[in-house]
């Protein structure tokens, strides 16, 4: 028997109805409803929750008062990358948790997500771009990576009138929102919408197939420019550590979600029976998409609990409503391989005080086996830049800035939670620590020759 | 259950919900329908002289806020448009089919005795139990010297109702406006006349909100706009102080009252009974709603009469009138206090920066990592409410009356210039 991979499972007009938005955006009457929901607390909790500090309140009152413009304002002085935070953050780990109305009523948030969409979304429907790039310092700055860290960095500089290149190993920006993120989250393009909406500030050039370490250095864009900034974001993943680990039919989850989100959805492959291993949102952004691609059968198999997976419970659900069965407690033991493909996966049982008794297994049938189990990052291309790594990842102060002087880094290449709006968070606040660098030795040389 | 049997002024009905003179009593159609709906009463739309007045396109204007529709409503429209022949005929069918409820009918003629003589015999002879004379159209008609034009002038208000009083033997209710500055003087010229009743209030002068883009006062009309008549709930409270004004006047006592002014349910009626209305008059919220909201007045208003030992509405009317007081006649000494209940309290901050901003920084903030905690601080709370109104839960935060030491008033107060020795 052959193995049971193959594209175009689904005609073409149900993959688009399978990839469109998965959540669309509020209509002006839904948000004006849900706006006026907002107590417009003070010191709000959700404000806390938010890694990006938005103004929420605000933004809502201003949606709710129907000054757009101003409401998008708020979100985007905040997190530029407002857009893609409104469609990919898990809020309900974040600002709705926090909410005061689930102090009422359990998972009865405002909908902050769907909110921020709207003012974002009118925004981004405008012809003007709502900041304006200072004046030109004549200083020059490289970002690493095109990601939200970078992308967000980008920007800041670029406003504050620094000239920036943003160099990226792929030849199209936006890392993992345009790479790494399930293809319903930021529907209809929306990433590089995003990105050609916030190139608008001007300053800002891309330079795309530039690898780190490979045809750039660090060495060599320090010599080139007066600051850099490194979202190299995790190029690595976690092996499982099994025999056949490289048969055909297994593959990296990252992989998977790239290639689709590169190809047209017809020329994506997806085996009939899947197995997805892992317990985040990889995991279920391979799983569900898996199953929209056409797949029969996917399993999301976790080797630990429900309350263990990294993804949301909300991610959890929606991967069970599209038909994924999620099974815990299971830890993958041996790939059954014949004429170098996959056949099958074979798992033992776990159970809570973490013991896994390789008596007790169980075999799925599997076409394919998609490995989310984390991602790692690579310190490779700055290795002879000693550039200070602890635990896997880049060293920064609260600034942002490495070890070595005039870098900086942030995003996932640096420690802290793994999120979009994290990275966005990192690559604003190094811009302004850059910014103030820039503008302190431009005093410094200007009092030197005064 | 209560008894809501309602008599007002000899006129009877079987509940004290009676529809206002306006747009839903316009004619029999609408009339009909709100007696199958359980309507006690209605006052037709005002009745004037043919040929009838002309109404204009577009009549309406509204206030919302924060996501609630017609909080307030203004309108432009005058008195009845049809031809007095056939609302009366429409009147006296309404009459015979519904013998059971009340039937009032609002009149309004130029200020000429003669005009009133005519009107009120064929007004009688529909059957209607009563009049309502209308001295309240702050627009349209007050610029033709009826409405409120006549209303505004205690000696005209006197006139006019004496006219109807010596040409009929329909109970006269005398329909005040609220466009003056001392509602007394025409309650109490209504009484020198001899009414039997007042009712209030009529609308109040308005202009409701101005269309930012045909930069005219709202509704628009072909380009410009016009002061109008505003009601609704907006307005409860300006009618509950006037109604509690006539109640508590030693020269108005005991004269029956219709309540009315933004009557929207039980609790409203309670309150409107409460100070001292013998009926309630609705215009706002069955033109919101439809007519069906009387049900939950109905309803709500028997059981919570059950609930506090009411029997009938008469045990009710007036029940606040005596504790209406000036404020020369609080008690200084009292003092309550803010409370928070810490498990109801969600953390939204909104006592605390209320209270900061605007009052006496009488709360204190403490914020751990995943909880806000907001306390009261009670050396400085004057016991203003305004940490409890702005809370969004209910009950939350409450205020807490302390044990009071006798009593003290301003004019015996010892900082009162004018102290009058004890």
């Amino acid at each position: 028997m052959r193995l049971d991979i193959a594209c175009g499972r689904l005609p073409e007009t149900a993959l688009e109805l399978n990839f469109a938005d998965a959540h669309p955006g509020l209509s002006p009457e839904q948000a004006a409803l849900e706006a006026d929901r907002c107590f417009y607390c003070y010191d709000a909790p959700c404000v806390e929750a938010c890694p990006t500090d938005i103004d929420i309140p605000r933004f809502i009152k201003a949606i709710a008062s129907d000054n757009l413009a101003g409401a998008s304002r708020t979100i985007l002085q905040s997190n530029i990358l407002g857009g893609s935070c409104a469609r990919v953050c898990p809020t309900e780990i974040l600002c709705e948790q926090k909410c005061v109305h689930t102090e009422i009523e359990a998972h009865h948030a405002v909908r902050i997500g769907a909110l921020q969409r709207f003012a974002t979304d009118w925004q981004m429907q405008q012809k003007t771009h709502p900041f304006q790039r200072a004046a030109s310092t004549g200083k020059r700055v490289a970002v690493v990576g095109a990601g939200p860290a970078g992308l967000a960095c980008a920007h800041r500089l670029a406003m504050h009138g620094h000239d920036v290149t943003i160099f990226d190993r792929h030849d199209a920006p936006g890392g993992l929102n345009q790479y790494g993120v399930a293809a319903y989250k930021l529907a209809d393009n929306f990433a590089q919408r995003e990105i050609e909406f916030l190139m608008e500030i001007g300053g800002i050039a891309f330079q795309g197939n530039a690898t780190l370490g490979e045809n750039i250095t660090l060495a060599g864009l320090r010599e080139t420019y007066d600051g850099v900034f490194l979202g190299l974001g995790l190029a690595g993943v976690r092996a499982l550590g099994l025999e056949s680990e490289f048969a055909e039919g297994v593959l990296d989850a990252v992989d998977f979600i790239e290639t689709l989100r590169s190809r047209n959805l017809s020329e994506v492959v997806v085996g009939r029976r899947v197995v997805v291993i892992g317990g985040g949102n990889t995991a279920v952004d391979a799983a569900v998409q898996a199953k929209r691609l056409g797949a029969e059968e996917v399993t999301l198999v976790y080797r630990r609990g429900a309350e263990h997976m990294s993804a949301t419970e909300v991610e959890r659900e929606w991967a069970q409503t599209n038909g994924v069965t999620v099974r815990f407690w299971a830890s993958p033991s041996q790939l059954n391989v014949e004429d170098g493909a996959i056949r099958s996966i074979t798992f033992i049982r776990g159970t809570p005080d973490g013991r896994y008794d390789p008596q007790n297994a169980f075999t799925l049938a599997a076409d394919m086996v998609l490995k989310a189990i984390g991602q790692i990052f690579v310190p490779d291309p700055v290795r002879n830049d000693q550039i200070l790594v602890e635990n896997g990842r880049i060293v920064v102060n609260e600034t942002g800035r490495t070890s070595m002087p005039g870098v900086y880094a942030g995003g996932d290449c640096t420690a802290g939670e793994d999120l979009t709006v994290a990275a966005v968070r990192d690559g604003r606040n190094a811009a302004e620590a850059l910014h103030d660098e820039l503008m302190a030795s431009n005093m410094e040389r200007a009092n030197h020759n005064g | 259950m209560a008894d809501l049997r309602t008599v007002f002024a000899g006129i009877k009905s079987p509940n004290p919900f009676w529809l206002a003179s306006a747009p839903p009593t316009d004619k029999e159609y609408n009339v009909r329908r709100a007696f199958q709906a359980g309507w006690g009463g209605v006052v037709w739309k005002t009745l004037g002289e043919d040929p009838p007045v002309v109404n204009l396109s577009s009549r309406y204007g509204a206030l919302g806020f924060e996501g609630r529709r017609l909080i307030g409503l203004n309108n432009i429209e005058l008195i009845s448009d049809r031809p007095l022949a056939t609302n009366i005929a429409e009147i006296k069918r309404v009459k015979r089919e519904f013998p059971d409820r009340a039937l009032i009918v609002s009149l309004m003629v130029p200020c000429e005795e003669d005009k009133w003589k005519a009107i009120l015999p064929i007004v009688e002879e529909t059957g209607a139990d009563g009049i309502e004379l209308n001295f309240g159209c702050p627009h349209g008609m007050s610029e033709r010297n009826m409405g409120a034009a006549v209303g505004q002038v205690p000696e005209y208000v006197e006139m006019v109702t004496r006219w109807c009083k010596q040409n009929t033997r329909m109970p006269v209710i005398v329909k005040l406006t609220p466009n003056v500055t001392n509602i007394l003087m025409p309650a109490r010229a209504a009484r020198a006349g001899g009414a039997d009743a007042v009712s209030l209030i009529n609308t109040i002068q308005s202009v409701i909100g101005v269309d930012l883009d045909a930069m005219a006062p709202m509704p628009v009309v072909g380009g410009k706009g016009t002061h109008g008549g505003y009601c609704g709930p907006a307005v409860k409270p300006i009618a509950l102080r006037m109604i509690g004004e006539i109640a508590r006047d030693p020269i108005m006592a005991g004269i029956p009252i219709s309540g009315i002014g933004g009557i929207s349910n039980w609790r409203d009626s309670a309150e409107f009974l409460a100070m001292g209305s013998g009926s309630l008059q609705v215009c706002t919220a069955a033109m919101h709603y439809g007519f069906r909201i009387v049900e939950d007045m109905i309803d709500g208003l028997s059981n919570w009469m059950d609930q506090k030992g009411y029997e009938r509405l008469e045990d009710l009317t007036g029940r606040a009138v005596s504790q209406f007081v000036p404020w020369n006649q609080l008690n200084m000494k009292f003092k309550t206090l803010a409370n928070i209940d810490q498990d109801a309290c969600v953390g939204c901050g909104l006592c605390y920066i209320a209270c900061e901003d605007t009052s006496h920084q009488a709360i204190s903030k403490k914020n751990t990592s995943d909880r806000r905690h907001y306390e009261v601080i009670e050396e400085e709370c004057v016991g203003c409410n305004l940490c409890a109104h702005v809370c969004p839960v209910d009950d939350c935060i409450t205020m807490v009356p302390q044990p009071v030491d006798g009593e003290l008033t301003w004019p015996h107060h010892p900082s009162n210039p004018n102290c009058i020795p004890a």
